[in-house]
């Protein structure tokens, strides 16, 4: 399942799955993740899996990539039972002062701002991965005539909650972040306690996420 | 712990980035959170073994100017470690001018006055008791950008208190004499998208040095200089990164990732700073030139062996 196996400096093995991007590759990703998370295996430090390429670090005092990449190449996969992919409900106001980038969006793609809402709202996306900033999960996929390129200058500050379209993916800004995807509304909801230390992430990779339309005032309340 | 707040430590100036460290945190790349810890981790190390303490212990770190420190309290000891210029203004307007490695008796309404760190970046401050922190994942490691860590994920600031659990450790007057060895090249293995770059591009990669632009705090470090020319895409598909990727975006200046840098990230990866040269990156100063060197993985592994003996050879020296 995996591709080609290479080292990525001198204290990481790089998985990779192949080029595309689908469910059926990221969940091998997340089917090897899970398998040498569950292993506690020596040395391995941290693990970084994305859409299609899985990233194993370790601490070089203790082993290195030979002994790594065999403890990968041996590793027995359990398939695990199927997961109960739970379906995330995400609350988001797409009223003005939340969406930044309609402007942007209605004459890149040349679409109305509303038509584009109707077609977003009208899908269910799935968790390929979480990560740049804390719990900030990668949805997808977005209908083809979403799919539109990051700003050519990232903004400094993307207030916390912003929703962001990019190519075929949506995400959500866990809180306030540099950042280069094309905003079209906010979420009230808290996608990340990082006080919450055992399950921080309201979103997990192989979740499903529903987005539901709020008005301002239904945003307020939840925020309160 | 006992919460006693007798012992502690006011902030009279935070300096410009000081933040609680310790070795960081793991497993948590999948949710988005870095390892942090410290930046330069053998003068980190040194500081706790001078003082004889769990070498993962929690210490200050500062950047450039340090912080300005007011005790009150039961006597300690503290050790600064880097090249910094510091000194102990005692309760009599006595000035004691610091030396880095060697242990300090501090004692109630001492100042310690960090200057500067001299021409490196980080330096490190550890006392004989403890500070009290909370841990986020196993670890105190502030990390300002995310606001995790001690400190409420925040840098020290001006007016605070930091307090300790003071357990009357006695400790020896112990010292070190150690220099920082002098930055000259930083050694990389070549990355998964070396091949996305020109002819050109790598012999300028190898061959010429790149400045270390003023767009450098713990999270990464951005280069500038000459353009890396990308004859295949300037995006990839976004995917995992660890600390020493050099990325390069679609302006062709590389940014090297450290410390605190986001767990994802789309841009090539041309090549990757070596474990034993990750101490020597974090101390670059803004200005400074950088000139990478390629060596093979097993080169590598070996700098690295090579790079723990040393840190342990050193430690063996403290008097």
């Amino acid at each position: 399942m995996i591709k080609n196996i290479s080292n990525l400096g001198d204290a990481a093995v790089y998985c990779d799955f192949g080029e595309e991007v689908s469910k059926e590759i990221n969940s091998n990703v997340i089917k090897y993740f899970e398998n040498i998370r569950d292993r506690n295996l020596k040395g391995i430090t941290n693990l970084a899996p994305s859409y299609n390429k899985l990233i194993v670090s370790y601490d070089l005092s203790l082993t290195n990539y030979s002994k790594v990449k065999k403890l990968i190449e041996k590793l027995e996969i359990k398939e695990k039972k199927e997961k109960d992919s739970k379906i995330v409900e995400i609350p988001v106001c797409c009223e003005n002062n939340f969406n930044l980038d309609a402007k942007r969006l209605e004459e890149t793609l040349n679409i109305k701002f509303e038509k584009l809402l109707e077609i977003f709202f009208n899908k269910e996306y799935f968790c390929y991965m979480t990560g740049f900033i804390a719990g900030m999960p990668f949805l997808g996929d977005l209908n083809k005539k979403l799919r539109i390129k990051r700003l050519v200058t990232p903004r400094v500050k993307v207030p916390k909650g912003s929703i962001g379209l990019t190519e075929q993916f949506c995400n959500i800004y866990t809180y306030e972040s540099p950042g280069g995807w094309n905003i079209i509304g906010n979420t009230p909801l808290d996608v990340f306690d990082k006080d919450n230390q055992t399950r921080p992430m309201l979103i997990n990779p192989g979740d499903k996420v529903k987005f539901n339309r709020i008005n301002q005032e239904e945003y307020d309340n939840i925020k309160k | 712990m006992t919460i006693s707040k007798n012992n502690f430590f006011k902030i009279e100036r935070g300096g410009i980035n000081t933040t609680f460290q310790d070795g960081g945190r793991k497993n948590l790349s999948h949710i988005g959170i870095p390892i942090s810890g410290a930046m330069d981790i053998r003068n980190y190390i040194l500081s706790n073994a001078l003082l004889k303490k769990n070498l993962n212990s929690a210490v200050i770190e500062f950047a450039y100017q340090g912080p300005l420190l007011k005790y009150y309290g039961d006597k300690i000891f503290v050790v600064i470690t880097g090249n910094v210029k510091f000194q102990i203004i005692k309760n009599n307007n006595e000035i004691i001018e610091g030396e880095p490695y060697k242990v300090f008796l501090v004692q109630n309404h001492d100042q310690i006055d960090i200057q500067s760190t001299n021409k490196t970046v980080y330096g490190y401050l550890s006392i004989s008791e403890t500070f009290i922190l909370n841990e986020s994942w196993g670890s105190i490691s502030t990390n300002t950008k995310a606001k995790i860590g001690s400190n409420n994920g925040e840098k020290l600031n001006n007016d605070q208190q930091i307090y300790i659990d003071h357990t009357n450790k006695n400790v020896s007057l112990t010292k070190l004499n150690f220099i920082n060895s002098k930055i000259e090249n930083i050694r990389v293995i070549k990355a998964t998208n070396f091949d996305y770059f020109s002819k050109k591009a790598k012999d300028i990669f190898f061959n010429r040095g790149f400045k270390v632009t003023k767009l450098t705090d713990r999270m990464g470090m951005r280069l500038e200089g000459n353009n890396l020319e990308n004859i295949v895409s300037s995006n990839i598909k976004s995917e995992g990164l660890i600390k020493g990727v050099v990325q390069v975006p679609s302006d062709g200046n590389p940014i090297i990732m450290l410390a605190d840098h986001g767990t994802i990230g789309g841009y090539p990866k041309i090549a990757n700073v070596i474990s034993a040269d990750f101490d020597k990156v974090a101390q670059l100063t803004p200005g400074s030139l950088i000139k990478f060197k390629e060596v093979s993985l097993k080169e590598a592994e070996r700098l690295f062996q090579l790079y723990l003996l040393e840190t342990k050879n050193i430690i063996s020296q403290i008097l």
